[in-house]
């Protein structure tokens, strides 16, 4: 079996005191859906930002596609091939729709290819990640005149601008009604099929159950389960983190 | 518009000031207009960094200071061309600037801007006393009463400085402009709205701010390097006046940050005004009126007057 494509062994993460993050392993495979699940507060945040490399972390090793890429900053992993989303939609502002999906194609697809997509291939580019999230109606709006779904597409538009092989999601659906998340599920399936690697972070167990192929549980800062969804649901430890004794 | 394109329009805009400015007798006028245009290389610079980035410098008067007193210590070992000045003075405070970057750029908001605050005390502490500079007592600088172009055309020494700095005004406009519509402008723009957004999405953003400070230090010290010429005498209250920092401010927010057309109408409004009220009130109001100003838009035109006329553009298409 080929190497898997993300490999974090033995993280550990503190601030100050408090220890987010204890001997954390797991890795994910090439073309895998992955769903990390875990009560508030139990790191799964963290681990996305030490794996971005958004937070520094002290111990451990992350390898991503066959390099270590500890000590790297945030944009030389995103110009490897990372790629995330945020909790809460951090757009650009100051820009239109299609101008916050330009972002990624001039600064990492251009970086990693060392050419420059002519300004036709990149309006090509953004209207075609536009309707792939069904935002092409939305291109010259605001950030500030969209709703909250539309904000989430943005998002992970954006994030798939970059031409990433791992997109990690970090609650991308929080908040959102049934109707929307069954279509932020199926937008991010379709993502895979288009062949990247998914690690989904998310409380909505409807959304994890049908979008995961394994689930791993992180408990304060521990992980506690990594399995079968059908398995790891009904494991006695994830019970009772979440269920309480 | 290309970059190249709007370098020669802007060429020509500065070309048509002189040609007018040939009719004005007044000296007077070459005097305060000298001023107004240094205002806006100033409010230019520090728009490249504190609109575009948005990492606000009070320490504008120090990157000045830099550029004038670099002339100083030039002037007394081998008096050089102003020209060449500017370019020596462009250079050693744009790499004061990249020190600044790397030493200050993990602070942010505020916490910047107070550094920058700092390196302002301490670069004037150190030239009040360099005794080789005048030190505390100053130091004077005896111009030639007259210089000539290409020695052919003769110009009043006072002239010759109006328009140096106008084609400094033209420099740093195309390059303010220039910045604006390029992958740079944009990846500045990702800094200003959301750094780790920026970062995610693959933007080098320590490089690109190291950037900006450096560029926009360089262009205060070449605003600053001919000012020993025109003063004729230089000491550190005069070098690190409060006004170049408070000015460098207020310019870019009254006219608007976003474009490179905020910050020079923002410094032909306010200069312009602070020349008229030196010879009409006082020399002393002056600051007070930048203030008044810049509460009146901070409360009625946040987004200066660029972002008035974008608005009311706007409001009339909708």
């Amino acid at each position: 079996m080929a190497a898997p494509l993300l490999e974090v062994d033995n993280l550990t993460k503190r601030f100050g005191g408090f220890l987010a993050l204890e001997n954390v392993g797991l890795s994910v495979n090439q073309g895998e859906r992955v769903g990390l699940i875990g009560p508030n507060g139990s790191g799964k945040s963290t681990l996305v930002n030490c794996i971005c490399g958004t937070l520094h972390n002290e111990v451990g090793t992350v390898r991503f596609d066959g390099a270590d890429v500890n000590g790297l900053k945030t944009h030389e992993r995103t110009w490897l091939g990372m790629a995330r989303s945020f909790q809460l939609p951090r757009p650009f502002t100051s820009m239109t729709v299609m101008d916050n999906l330009r972002i990624p194609l001039i600064y990492t697809v251009d970086a990693r290819s060392k050419s420059r997509l002519s300004p036709s291939e990149l309006q090509e580019r953004c209207t075609e990640l536009l309707t792939l999230v069904g935002l092409q109606d939305k291109a010259r709006k605001w950030p500030r005149d969209l709703t909250q779904v539309e904000m989430r597409k943005l998002e992970l538009a954006r994030a798939m601008a970059a031409e990433p092989k791992l997109l990690m999601a970090d609650e991308a659906m929080a908040g959102l009604s049934h109707s929307e998340v069954s279509d932020i599920v199926s937008l991010l399936i379709r993502l895979n099929e288009r062949g990247v690697t998914i690690v989904l972070i998310e409380h909505i167990m409807t959304a994890v159950m049908s979008f995961s192929q394994r689930l791993i549980v992180l408990v304060s800062g521990h992980k506690i389960a990594d399995g079968v969804p059908q398995d790891v649901i009904q494991d006695p430890d994830v019970v009772r983190a979440y269920l309480g004794q | 518009m290309r970059s190249s394109t709007f370098l020669l329009c802007a060429l020509a805009v500065g070309a048509v000031v002189f040609g007018l400015s040939r009719f004005i007798q007044s000296e007077y006028f070459f005097f305060a207009g000298y001023v107004v245009l240094q205002y806006i290389v100033l409010a230019t610079a520090w728009n490249i960094l504190g609109g575009y980035t948005g990492y606000v410098n009070f320490g504008s008067a120090a990157f000045f200071a830099i550029g004038a007193y670099t002339t100083v210590a030039i002037h007394k070992t081998f008096p050089l061309p102003i020209p060449v000045l500017i370019v020596i003075g462009g250079v050693i405070s744009g790499l004061v600037g990249l020190g600044t970057g790397y030493l200050t750029l993990r602070l942010r908001g505020a916490f910047f801007a107070i550094a920058t605050l700092a390196l302002a005390v301490v670069v004037q502490t150190l030239i009040t006393n360099w005794d080789y500079v005048g030190g505390s007592r100053g130091a004077y600088i005896l111009r030639p009463a007259a210089a000539s172009l290409f020695g052919i055309y003769q110009l009043n020494y006072i002239e010759y400085l109006f328009l140096i700095m106008l084609i400094l005004v033209v420099l740093a406009v195309a390059t303010a402009r220039a910045i604006e519509v390029s992958r740079l402008g944009f990846g500045f723009a990702t800094i200003r709205d959301d750094e780790l957004a920026a970062e995610a999405s693959g933007v080098p953003t320590l490089r690109l701010k190291l950037i900006a400070t450096t560029l926009s230090g360089a262009f205060m010290g070449m605003a600053g390097a001919p000012y020993p010429y025109y003063i004729t005498y230089l000491d550190p209250a005069s070098g690190f006046n409060l006004s170049y920092a408070v000015n460098s401010i207020a310019m870019p927010l009254v006219g608007g940050t976003t474009t490179w057309i905020g910050p020079v109408v923002g410094a032909i409004l306010l200069g312009t005004i602070q020349q008229i009220a030196t010879v009409t009130i006082s020399s002393a109001v002056n600051l007070l009126i930048v203030g008044l100003i810049l509460i009146a838009f901070v409360i009625i035109a946040p987004n200066g007057l660029v972002g008035l006329v974008e608005g009311w553009f706007r409001k009339k298409d909708a």
